[in-house]
């Protein structure tokens, strides 16, 4: 038995593990009973722990082919997003849609159907995939195809590993010119008027912002956007256009060991978020940044879930739709400054249209937030979900460790057709994980 | 063209990881089993990565009636040959059944040995080459918990010694390594302290450092170096009396 968790450390359970490291494994792992698959850990909750076997994919980690002409990249479930980079940037191909860290595993990312800073234009990883290898039973692996069948293709993006095993996939990898974005800070003095630079600059490629938590008003949610597109090789310094894709080597960092809780406290918080403020608002303007400082920014300090002790954190995210996006922001900032309790990284982001039948986005916004694991958020973070409810919003899979089934489901109704579903072929009796069974799924 | 690399017994999860290491020097990669088809994943996922050559080659360590046409039967004799070759049983099994024990100790000395002293002669009358062996710590000292297993190995390291020994002078150069507890398919379900079980890419980044500075016998944890020093020293009157 091991003791697992998400990447915010909380729930902490004792699992059975096994690590597969080809189809065998995972069918031999599929006829003991009861499983999920695991990526890289780094869904925050309990998605990918199961009083069952938990069944590891981090030996099924070959790329098996590429195409330089398509830039479709077949490659195993257990493969990192870091391993992609560092294969193809340098050849001139980046992943078309990317979370926040690149640390998560292709099988993780199609099975949570992630997002990027990019999803009001190019909408969330499933559209860059052309076809999944899933395993449901001891039998031979079936390919579903986008195209050829986009039903069973809907059950498997968003489907959090709960409609099948996925062990290999095709992507589409994007062009581009260098490793460089080109960076647009634009500072924002209040939620409204950060909601207000998203919806002038939907063109822009990337775009995402961070937001001050800690503020009272007039100045509540005061934001820092980050707009972004990558450069080509032409804008770059002349130094820099012989190799485009060179970008800097940034040393690890480490949390060595768990901080006590009072570092964290909200006084610390307040400074963090006011200088983070005022180094943004200094910098606005239009800078040139490496791929890996402006969609990473988090993974340079590794085990930087350590920071809020051992306890744990809670991260909150939902979306909200279009319409009532602004009065929803404007009342959860106003509860978390008035809790007090704060948040270390709040980052807001415009979704465009949703896709796939269990995918997380839909036209609106998104606000993810971070709380130390507690009492005290505890009561603030279910104010939260109360908004989201009452302003049409639902809950991210991949970030929850707490939500109760009633509650998911007032958010996300069309879950209730995939317990069915599960039902009716037989994925319930076979994948299940600590989340499936809390949600009742 | 470039180095070449053969690895033998190429489907273990540290020969995979030594596999890619080397593979991101850029060099040809010739990979041996008993299984070839096994190895396609691997051939697939070396070339999309890194770029380079990589043939299959069917080996069994146990036919040695095989192993000279073996190597006459490469595209060219490699410049470096990595044998990671081997199999451990559970010591219940090997201990119950003396057949089963002598095949343990077939796939991890016998094997190994003779297909090492094809490779020695051959790359001896070209005058260059590295071999390196994959051995065990099991192999310095017979423990109630591994002894057969430990027995082949520590035979497989006597003979790497005596190889280097024997080709110090010749331009071939061996190495031996000890790699200790590895996270591996070997090892899966053992309750292994974490600070002395490397994972499989370190032994690779090991190995190809040990080929380029020539070392002669590395731990891939130096921690294991001080804990075998400490099990080596423990008086036999007391040592058979441990369980460790």
């Amino acid at each position: 038995m091991t003791r697992l968790s998400g990447w915010g450390r909380t729930p902490v359970a004792e699992c059975s593990v096994k690590t597969a490291r080809s189809d065998r494994d995972v069918a031999e792992a599929l006829s003991e009973g009861p499983m999920i698959a695991r990526g890289n850990g780094r869904s925050y909750g309990d998605p990918a722990l199961s009083r069952g076997l938990t069944l590891s994919m981090a030996g099924l980690d070959r790329m098996l082919s590429f195409d330089t002409e398509t830039g479709t990249l077949v490659a195993e479930a257990g493969v990192l997003l870091a391993d992609i980079i560092a294969t193809f940037l340098p050849r001139g191909w980046f992943p078309a849609v990317t979370p926040g860290t690149k640390f998560v595993t292709l099988g993780g990312a199609i099975a949570a159907d992630v997002h990027g800073k990019n999803h009001h234009l190019d909408g969330s990883f499933r559209t860059c995939v052309d076809w999944v290898e899933v395993m449901e039973d001891a039998g031979a692996p079936q390919r579903i195809d986008r195209h050829a069948d986009p039903e069973r293709f809907d059950t498997i993006c968003g489907g959090m590993g709960l409609t099948g095993v996925i062990v290999r996939a095709a992507i589409r990898l994007r062009p581009v010119e260098s490793g460089w974005i080109m960076q647009e800070t634009v500072p924002a003095e209040t939620i409204d008027a950060a909601v207000d630079i998203f919806e002038a600059n939907l063109d822009a490629p990337y775009s995402v912002a961070w937001i001050d938590c800690i503020g009272h008003p007039p100045r509540l949610g005061r934001s820092i956007v980050m707009l972004g597109r990558h450069a080509r090789a032409a804008e770059l310094p002349p130094r820099r256009r012989r190799a485009p894709f060179d970008t800097p080597r940034r040393l690890p960092l480490r949390v060595p060991f768990d901080l006590p809780g009072f570092v964290l406290n909200a006084a610390n918080l307040r400074l963090f978020n006011a200088l983070y403020y005022e180094m943004g608002r200094r910098k606005a303007g239009v800078s040139l940044i490496d791929w890996d400082r402006y969609f990473y920014p988090l993974d340079s300090i590794a085990d930087w879930n350590r920071i809020y002790g051992r306890a744990g954190f809670y991260q909150f995210q939902c979306a909200l739709p279009l319409e009532t996006a602004r009065a929803a922001l404007s009342q959860m900032l106003h509860d978390i400054s008035g809790a007090g309790t704060g948040s270390f990284l709040s980052v807001l982001k415009r979704f465009g249209q949703g896709e796939g039948r269990y995918s997380f986005p839909f036209e609106g916004y998104t606000l993810a937030l971070d709380f130390p694991a507690g009492d005290r958020s505890q009561a603030l973070i279910e104010r939260l979900d109360r908004i989201t409810l009452d302003h049409g919003g639902r809950f991210y899979l991949a970030k929850d460790a707490r939500l109760s089934a009633e509650t998911f489901l007032a958010g996300d109704p069309r879950f209730a057709a995939l317990r069915d579903l599960r039902r009716a072929n037989g994925w319930a009796d076979r994948f299940t994980s600590l989340q499936s069974e809390r949600l009742g799924l | 063209m470039s180095k070449s690399v053969l690895i033998l017994g190429a489907t273990s999860g540290m020969a995979r990881a030594i596999a890619r290491s080397f593979a991101a020097e850029g060099r040809t990669l010739r990979l041996a089993a008993r299984d070839v088809t096994r190895l396609e994943p691997d051939r697939d996922d070396l070339v999309t990565r890194f770029g380079i050559t990589v043939t299959l080659h069917e080996f069994d360590a146990l036919d040695l009636e095989g192993h000279e046409d073996f190597v006459k039967g490469l595209p060219e004799l490699p410049d470096i040959a990595v044998c990671a070759v081997g199999a451990m049983g559970t010591q219940e099994e090997n201990a119950a059944s003396p057949t089963i024990g002598a095949s343990v100790m077939r796939a991890n000395f016998e094997g190994p040995a003779s297909i090492f002293a094809h490779l020695a002669n051959a790359m001896e009358a070209r005058g260059s080459g590295t071999l390196v062996g994959i051995s065990s710590v099991a192999g310095e000292r017979g423990r109630a918990s591994n002894y057969v297993y430990g027995a082949a190995k520590a035979g497989f390291t006597a003979f790497l010694s005596g190889l280097r020994n024997r080709l110090a002078k010749t331009g071939v150069h061996v190495v031996t390594v000890l790699p200790g507890f590895v996270a591996t398919a070997m090892t899966e379900g053992l309750d292994l302290p974490e600070r002395l079980t490397a994972q499989p890419e370190e032994v690779g980044a090991a190995v190809v450092k040990a080929v380029r500075q020539e070392k002669n016998v590395i731990y891939v944890r130096p921690i294991w170096r001080i804990v075998m020093a400490v099990i080596r020293a423990i008086p036999e009157p007391v040592f058979k009396k441990t369980s460790i």
